[in-house]
């Protein structure tokens, strides 16, 4: 009970530091902090994959960009306000991701990361394809979005603000799944399939759930990254950025919540910093810390941090963690 | 039919590449159980060093001699010094590793030799010669030597495997690691030599190809999809499911981009997303992959 109210207080400095944010920090810095807010949401997606049927997409970039593509059209195209795209793009992603999934996940072993990276590198040469659609090579260029006027903030402030909101409803959202019916079924497939077989789940079933829930998760960032960027263009989404969202999960450690926000702060800042130096460098830094991370710290940050805390707590105290 | 005919060669030559990559592929995969994403990414590593050494001045076989070795001592470090330590556990361990390499030796290579690609002369002197071969089908020198080397390659692999002690001790040590190391064999040492003849597989596959293309730090990944494409649809644990696997693609790629107005020279890398798909549905373990059955 202690251990819950403790996490219940770090979700309400959490969350309030950063509601606080935009009225503190310049736009340019709220900007920053929203693009990792977006790719916290990525991670968090493929930690429920990961973390809870023990697969890894190589390929999130794909629905991303399927995200962010619904977002652009529907709004330069369509006339849609920005907001009511959100929940389409995660609606497709869902579908998407399950048709893509769908033959991987039947099977055992890692075929979904061979699917998904095809996946992501076929996903700009069809965006280029279909150009009556998606503008081809130019992409899309947005005007900037207007907040409206009952908020009384400032536009930059307004967008921060939907991408906090959707970030919260969807780490919450999260936080039920691991703890529904559903969420119980993935961790038993993930444990021993065939005692979960046994038990009668459909483990396939429970995998493509996974997966379109990780897809779904990724067109949601999608939508808001077109909000925060306010264009879309093929060449963002390759292989290249989805290996960053994996480096984020693993940096922050798989199927935690605490973790896909280091993950996604970590995947913002760190190229940040390393272009600073070399714009290939943070490539290098990635594999680095990919490499490292496998052998020092399998569960991320979060592992380290519950390492500590078992270190310093009474030997006998050895429960499982959950968080 | 000239047509039809020249687009078959054509889909043969880029065959042989896919399927010189799908067999680094295999030869991973059957030893393991893994696959190596960081495949084509070591092979462009490879053309590179390659390509840096004919600069200098080197000849072409010297530089090409020098570049298999370093890849084959590269590929046997990778996995004694990378892979060993992580091997009994998850299979995701792995797979995190060789991704790892993935995106910090193209880093790299983009570092040392810039992201922007290059266009290279022929290997050969005859490279860039074109032959008239029957039925109006013509080639150059590059392209019937890919096609000749695959075929040495693939007879090599068959002997060696089928006849001699080591390849005999490399099956066996793949079907059953617990076993064989029972019976004397190392298979720590195997493994080594496993990852050693698949980079230099792919270091073959890429000084072969980067003259087509042009030799960027991006040269292999599109090949390596095809490379999964052929050895998903050969069967990731059967190197004969590789070249026939990989000649398929091959052909199925220039035809479909021939032939189909939709998928033109575009979505040509979608045929081969599609083939992976649909082999995966209908026949998971490939034309020529054994079914693994699992105890449940």
């Amino acid at each position: 009970m202690r251990r819950l109210d403790g996490a219940l207080v770090a979700a309400v400095v959490v969350g309030a530091l950063l509601l606080a944010a935009p009225f503190y920090y310049a736009p340019y810095r709220v900007e920053q902090i929203a693009s990792a807010l977006v790719l916290a949401i990525i991670v968090l997606g493929l930690g429920i994959l990961t973390g809870f049927s023990g697969q890894i997409s190589l390929g999130h970039s794909a629905f991303v960009g399927i995200g962010a593509y619904i977002a652009a059209i529907l709004v330069e195209d369509h006339g849609w306000p920005y907001v009511a795209t959100i929940p389409v793009a995660g609606a497709v992603c869902l579908g998407a991701g399950i048709v893509v999934g769908l033959p991987a996940l039947r099977l055992r072993g890692l075929h979904l990361a061979l699917v998904t990276l095809a996946f992501a590198a076929v996903f700009p040469a069809m965006l280029r394809r279909f150009n009556g659609l998606t503008h081809g090579n130019r992409g899309i260029r947005l005007d900037d979005a207007v907040a409206p006027g009952w908020t009384g903030l400032a536009d930059d402030q307004w967008v921060y603000m939907v991408v906090l909101v959707t970030a919260a409803a969807l780490f919450l959202f999260a936080r039920n799944v691991i703890r529904s019916r559903v969420g119980r079924s993935m961790i038993a497939v993930r444990d021993d399939e065939i005692a979960a077989q046994a038990a009668g789940i459909n483990v396939a079933r429970v995998r493509t759930l996974a997966f379109g829930l990780s897809a779904l998760f990724a067109g949601v960032a999608g939508a808001l990254e077109t909000l925060l960027v306010g264009a879309v263009a093929p060449s963002s989404f390759g292989v290249l950025p989805s290996i960053g969202y994996v480096v984020g999960l693993v940096i922050g450690g798989v199927g935690s919540l605490v973790g896909a926000l280091i993950g996604g702060f970590a995947i913002h800042f760190l190229p940040r910093w390393a272009a600073d130096i070399n714009v290939q460098l943070s490539g290098v830094v990635y594999g680095g810390l990919l490499i490292a991370l496998t052998y020092i710290a399998p569960d991320g940050i979060v592992g380290l941090g519950r390492r500590a805390r078992r270190l310093l707590s009474s030997p006998t105290n050895q429960g499982d963690n959950k968080s | 039919m000239d047509r039809f005919l020249q687009q078959v060669a054509d889909g043969i030559v880029n065959g042989s590449i896919y399927a010189l990559v799908a067999l680094a592929l295999v030869l991973i995969h059957r030893t393991t159980g893994l696959v190596n994403f960081a495949q084509g990414e070591l092979a462009m590593l490879s053309t590179y060093v390659a390509w840096s050494l004919l600069d200098s001045g080197a000849s072409m076989p010297v530089a090409v001699a020098v570049t298999l070795a370093a890849s084959f001592a590269g590929g046997a470090l990778i996995e004694r010094v990378l892979i060993r330590p992580v091997e009994s556990s998850s299979p995701l361990a792995i797979v995190m590793i060789t991704i790892g390499l993935f995106i910090s030796v193209n880093s790299l290579a983009a570092w040392i030799w810039t992201p922007i690609g290059r266009p290279l002369r022929p290997l050969f002197g005859f490279g860039g010669d074109v032959f008239e071969l029957p039925a109006g089908v013509r080639l150059n020198g590059q392209e019937l030597t890919i096609v000749a080397i695959l075929l040495v390659v693939a007879g090599a692999l068959y002997v060696f495997f089928r006849l001699t002690r080591i390849g005999l001790l490399m099956r066996a040590a793949s079907s059953n690691p617990t076993s064989s190391r029972l019976a004397g064999v190392n298979v720590g040492r195997l493994l080594m030599l496993g990852w050693g003849l698949a980079a230099t597989m792919g270091a073959l596959a890429g000084i072969l190809v980067a003259p087509k293309l042009t030799l960027s730090p991006s040269l292999m990944l599109i090949v390596l999809i095809y490379g999964f494409a052929a050895a998903t649809l050969g069967g990731f644990d059967s190197p004969l499911g590789a070249v026939v696997g990989g000649i398929a693609v091959g052909l199925a790629e220039s035809l479909a981009a021939t032939y189909v107005a939709f998928v033109g020279s575009d979505l040509k890398l979608a045929v081969a997303f599609a083939l992976i798909l649909v082999v995966l549905l209908v026949r998971p373990a490939g034309l020529f992959g054994s079914r693994t059955v699992h105890r449940a």
